[in-house]
């Protein structure tokens, strides 16, 4: 039974990820590509300059063909909450409903009426009106978005709820806490700032190629300019927003934060790894081996990161399980503790049924207290043994530290191409505009792997401390996981090879076509 | 502007707007079918809601959920 639900755990988990992935892959094109493109129509309504025109209207059919092959993919996992993790649907449904339907009224139609405008009305309806279509259209996307982090970061910081016994159901309770949760204020700037650098290495890129090709150059410069610029800017502040988020995982998810940096044994002062490769023969937290190969620290910074103290102390894996050592909240729980702690949750959720089953009030009142008193460590009780509680650090690590130095290097890109465009040099300099090009793939990289280390970094909780993912699980065959995890597979990928397919051609007419 | 006007000039701009797409037609195909992939093949055959077809109200599922959180963790 256990390696049953270990593969339908497994499976289901899969097959989400698998959707997630194909569908960031459209998302930040989307959310980037229409801030460029409005920027652009904006210098074309104050200028008058038609060029501004020409080059809107190109990254705007390429944003459309992104949108349209992109839109309603992440239906597919309202789908799977539906079917694979049922549990956790109905344990979080009136949480998790709320942000999704309002991410559905709202934005979603928002992005419907005003995308009709911002395609059909040119010379049709007013410049004005025109071009605060294109922005209302980029606002509900970003919007959407909104809605769909901040249900994520619920599950990364759960709060503003209650639990409730008699529909086993988390209730919300303070609507505001959860938009304005600080994990959700991060979680929304940092990922929309990944969609906007992807937007920006796409016109970068693609202006660049029109520049090998000798083509459009008036055109190709004007979107490097701008694309650079904005990518400059929005490279930045993830940068900032990712300190932002460091500071989060550290007060809220030390585990991931251990994780992502490989760290075993805590310490004061601690160091942030810069550049590093993990020691394959690391296979317990508690042996003796030494989790790294090879490493390069900066001293002190991850205690910088994580507590703005440079001497503060950061708990490693071994310590989180062990607990002992001092908090802001008072001295950490070990595993076994929490355990307890969680299995003495469920047992009073378990004889709170029973006692109301019975009509014996003051047995109800008694175990709904201790419930409570114990319920912010109950997805503790469905884990066996302190392994279960560690994410698979070398995926996180190294997903961590990629995409830092995808971060790094973008910013570096930006830089350099900005200056060869202010020296009216960049036209000629065929290296970097091959670079320009190849870089590309590297905004999808890095967005991606940015997901694997929010995701797979907070294992085993679907929900973190309170519900584990083999709970969260329905009770249906693996097989019908399987079935559709190969099914998405091929539409997705179908989709994906259409995108591409059109797009390349799109590029290829070049801005005088569209 | 009366209604009746306003409606038939919306009418005008949507037909205008639509007459005129060039590659958005191979788009609104590929939008089409992958909505109707989605919403009448994966849906209805591969993914039908857990609880709601397993179960015939509130009641009887939050009674299933909790059993299920039970027994799992003891």
């Amino acid at each position: 039974m256990e390696l049953l639900d270990a593969t339908l755990v497994n499976w289901s988990r899969a097959q989400f990820a698998m959707t997630a992935m194909y569908h960031w892959l459209f998302v930040p094109l989307t959310l980037g590509l229409g801030v460029i493109m409005s920027i652009m129509e904006t210098l074309y309504v104050r200028t008058g300059d038609e060029a501004w025109k020409k080059a809107t209207k190109f990254w705007m059919t390429l944003f459309g063909v992104n949108f349209a092959i992109g839109v309603a993919t992440g239906i597919i996992l309202e789908f799977e909450f539906g079917t694979n993790w049922s549990n956790y649907s109905w344990f979080v449904g009136d949480i998790f409903g709320a942000p999704l339907a309002i991410e559905g009224i709202m934005a979603f139609f928002m992005e419907a009426t005003f995308i009709s405008i911002m395609f059909f009305g040119w010379n049709k309806v007013g410049k004005k009106f025109h071009l605060a279509s294109t922005w209302l259209t980029v606002t509900g996307a970003t919007l959407s978005a909104l809605w769909i982090l901040v249900a994520n970061a619920w599950m990364q910081y759960p709060a503003g709820m209650t639990f409730n016994p008699d529909t086993v159901r988390n209730e919300m309770t303070d609507f505001w806490s959860i938009l304005l949760s600080p994990v959700a204020i991060n979680k929304f700037f940092h990922t929309v700032l990944s969609g906007w650098v992807m937007g920006a290495l796409f016109v970068v890129g693609v202006s660049s190629w029109f520049l090998l090709k000798k083509r459009e150059t008036d055109f190709a410069l004007k979107s490097i300019l701008v694309g650079a610029i904005f990518g400059l800017a929005s490279s930045l502040l993830i940068a900032y927003t990712g300190d932002g988020s460091a500071y989060q995982v550290t007060q809220k998810q030390p585990m991931k934060l251990a994780a992502m940096e490989g760290l075993y044994e805590g310490k004061t002062g601690a160091g942030l790894v810069a550049i590093g490769i993990l020691n394959p023969s690391k296979e317990s937290f508690n042996d003796t081996v030494n989790p790294y190969l090879f490493k390069i620290e900066i001293p002190k910074m991850l205690s910088m990161l994580g507590y703005r103290d440079a001497e503060a102390y950061v708990p490693g894996i071994r310590n989180i399980i062990e607990g002992g050592y001092e908090t802001k909240n008072g001295t950490a729980l070990s595993f076994e503790e929490k355990q307890a702690r969680g299995k003495a949750a469920v047992q009073a959720l378990a004889d709170y049924k029973k006692a109301v089953s019975a009509k014996d009030s003051i047995a109800a009142t008694l175990y709904k207290s201790k419930l409570d008193e114990n319920y912010a460590h109950f997805g503790y009780g469905y884990l066996d043994k302190p392994e279960d509680l560690i994410p698979n650090v070398p995926m996180v690590f190294y997903s961590f530290h990629i995409m830092v130095m995808l971060g790094m290097y973008f910013i570096g890109l930006f830089a350099i191409v900005l200056f060869f465009t202010f020296r009216k040099r960049i036209q000629n300099a065929a290296w970097l505009l091959l670079i320009c090009l190849l870089s590309i793939p590297l905004g999808y990289i890095a967005g991606e792997l940015g997901w694997v280390v929010a995701e797979v970094g907070r294992q085993p909780w679907a929900i973190q401390d309170i519900l584990p993912v083999q709970a969260a699980i329905s009770n249906i065959s693996s097989d019908s996981v399987k079935i559709t995890f190969f099914l998405f597979l091929v539409l997705f990928s179908g989709l994906l090879l259409a995108e591409v397919r059109i797009m390349i051609r799109q590029i290829k007419k070049g801005p005088e076509n569209h | 502007m009366t209604t009746p006007a306003i409606f038939h000039k919306l009418y005008i701009f949507y037909r205008d707007g639509f007459k005129s797409m060039t590659i958005g037609k191979t788009l609104w195909i590929i939008v089409l079918v992958k909505l109707f992939i989605m919403f009448f093949v994966l849906k209805i055959f591969f993914f039908p809601n857990f609880l709601k077809s397993n179960f015939k109200d509130d009641e009887s599922r939050s009674n299933h959920v909790g059993q299920e959180l039970i027994d799992k963790a003891l």
